[in-house]
């Protein structure tokens, strides 16, 4: 056997190994749920209740702290400033530190007794057990994405293009909103569908802060640790499907609008 | 109207030092200079891009050292052009219009006749990646025009360009100087210079050496590089001497040996000759002439040349000489052959050095 043969079977091998090992559960779960149950789970109130909860959930963070956060990650893909390695740093905490630790984090915030807390309550909004909270608890988590992504997305507009704009006598806000926002776009699109998707799938943070109103990666564990495997199964299986279709259709929109 | 006054900027391994020039309304003034001169960090002061560490920018006696970019109403056309990759090539000749308040009206009909004076009427559609490079050099040019600027910056306008192109789009940059549009171009390239231009300066290691209209500057430069960049061949290092020979004629003696007589007077000791290629004539045999100046070599190059023939004559050292394909053929020219070369005194010209 060759050099090339040998390296291509092995690089082939390892492949297969590491796609069945993220297809393999997932099917599993997908063929282990019969068609009744499936559609059982479709007609459990409280199921699609959830679903619509997480989706909406999700997508507000999404929304809300998304694009709160572009101009940080502006300032991070053009300014030089001191510790900026330190505040790339922080961006990424949210991914690296145990959910759970997160959502106790974040209770510290916007406890009732909290300074967060009061404020939200003095204008009608709840986070402990409420869907602020769980919106809240969904960015925190999720936010590292879209940064990262539209920090890399302004890097990659020549800084030139902005100063030919300002040389035609564009103002710094138009030039941001006309050359770098809509050269960005693609990248924002995929962070913003990325933190989207990290958010349907959180609980650690979430259960902390919100038990009830349920979003569904809570009711899948509270129905396994009440009734096990066969009564969480359809529930993560009708989930996960409706997750990879929003998010095909996101990509796709995203993909077809960053193209026009 | 436009005016830099001891303009020096320091960076890290390069620097712009004492920029002075001064450009008048209408004029087309080009700055030459190798790669790495420092001609393209000059347009950057100029249009506000960079900061310079010390010095005065002054547009029609205003003082816009340290204005903001898009209030100065200097367009920078830039060497990659910069044209915004995501907007149609109508919407990037009008983007320096939708800043301000101009009616649909106002803007296509701006449009309309930009297209049309650049000769990109069928473009407008299109989006830049579509585009050739005389396209794309023509949008940029549209687009920088419609912004009216008071004075235009071309950064090696024509550097990317074919034959072809090049002179078409010589030709329409002259159009827009003759329209009245200051305009300050700079290039490594003698011709443009030479053809365009009504001012040059020439620049190196970021000090301007020489300015002044083509004419002069081309005609008597300053210095070895300046001579260099007018493309002069015969161009030789050498020492002078003044009334050696019993006409009193003073001499200037390359590599201490080969002594070319000199019409001109000289009272420096170092220097340089320049002998033009044209002004040399290639004999079989000596000529029986005034001209003082006769060499014998021998044939060391011959290349071909778009309408005749470069030789390289070794005399000692190598003379370049340009003859016609006629000629050539009929000196029957091949490596080797004895040939005699002749030129004038007074076709001699010498620089300090």
């Amino acid at each position: 056997m060759t050099n090339k043969n040998s390296i291509k079977i092995v690089f082939l091998l390892l492949s297969g190994l590491i796609l069945l090992f993220i297809i393999a559960p997932l099917a599993g779960m997908f063929l282990h749920t019969s068609l009744p149950q499936y559609k059982e789970t479709l007609a459990d109130a409280e199921v699609m209740s959830s679903i619509r909860l997480t989706l909406w959930a999700s997508f507000l963070g999404t929304i809300i702290f998304g694009i709160a956060s572009i101009p940080l990650a502006y300032i991070l893909a053009r300014k030089k400033f001191p510790l900026k390695s330190v505040v790339n740093g922080i961006i990424d905490l949210p991914v690296v530190i145990p959910h759970s630790a997160a959502g106790i984090a974040i209770l510290g915030i916007v406890s009732r007794g909290s300074l967060v807390g009061q404020a939200g309550e003095s204008i009608g909004i709840n986070f402990v057990g409420g869907i602020a909270g769980i919106v809240v608890a969904m960015a925190f988590v999720s936010i590292p994405f879209l940064i990262n992504a539209a920090r890399d997305g302004f890097a990659a507009v020549p800084e030139k293009l902005e100063k030919a704009a300002l040389n035609l006598g564009a103002s710094p806000w138009r030039v941001f909103f006309t050359i770098s926002l809509p050269m960005a776009k693609k990248n924002i699109l995929s962070g913003l569908s990325m933190m989207w998707a990290r958010g349907l799938s959180e609980f650690g943070a979430v259960i902390i802060i919100a038990y009830h109103p349920m979003i569904t990666p809570v009711l899948i564990w509270e129905r396994f640790t009440s009734f096990g495997l066969a009564y969480a199964r359809p529930v993560a299986a009708v989930f996960v499907i409706v997750c990879l279709v929003v998010f095909i259709v996101m990509r796709v929109l995203s993909n077809s609008k960053s193209d026009a | 109207m436009l005016e830099l006054n001891n303009i020096s900027v320091s960076f890290p391994g390069f620097s712009l030092k004492n920029i002075s020039l001064k450009v008048e309304k209408g004029d087309y003034f080009t700055v030459l200079g190798m790669s790495g001169a420092g001609k393209t960090l000059m347009l950057e002061i100029i249009a506000g891009l960079q900061r310079p560490d010390s010095g005065k920018i002054l547009l029609n006696n205003q003082d816009i050292t340290n204005k903001n970019i898009q209030g100065r109403r200097i367009g920078l056309v830039y060497q990659d052009l910069c044209l915004f990759p995501h907007l149609t090539v109508a919407d990037n000749i009008l983007y320096p219009l939708k800043n301000k308040k101009f009616s649909k009206q106002e803007k296509s009909k701006t449009l309309e006749k930009l297209a049309g004076h650049m000769e990109i009427s069928h473009l407008l559609e299109r989006y830049p990646k579509s585009l050739s490079g005389g396209e794309a050099q023509r949008v940029a040019l549209a687009r920088t025009l419609a912004s009216n600027p008071e004075v235009l910056l071309l950064d090696e306008p024509l550097s990317n360009l074919d034959v072809k192109l090049k002179s078409e789009l010589r030709q329409l940059l002259k159009k827009i100087n003759l329209s009245g549009k200051t305009i300050i171009h700079v290039t490594h390239d003698y011709t443009e210079a030479a053809t365009l231009s009504n001012k040059v300066a020439l620049i190196e290691n970021g000090v301007l050496i020489q300015t002044g209209c083509p004419d002069d500057v081309f005609r008597h430069p300053v210095n070895e590089f300046v001579a260099r960049f007018r493309g002069y061949k015969n161009l030789f290092k050498c020492t002078f001497e003044s009334g050696v020979n019993s006409q009193n004629h003073n001499i200037a003696r390359i590599n201490n040996e080969i002594a070319v007589l000199l019409n001109e007077k000289i009272d420096y000791h170092k220097g340089f000759i320049v002998v033009p290629e044209q002004d040399i004539i290639l004999s079989e045999a000596m000529l029986e002439t005034s001209a003082l100046n006769r060499f014998k070599g021998v044939v060391k190059e011959f290349y071909q040349m778009g309408f005749g023939m470069e030789v390289i004559i070794e005399t000692g050292v190598d003379f370049s000489v340009v003859i016609s394909q006629e000629s050539f053929q009929k000196m029957n020219i091949e490596k080797g052959k004895e040939l005699w070369i002749t030129f004038k005194a007074s076709a001699v010209k010498t620089l300090n050095g």
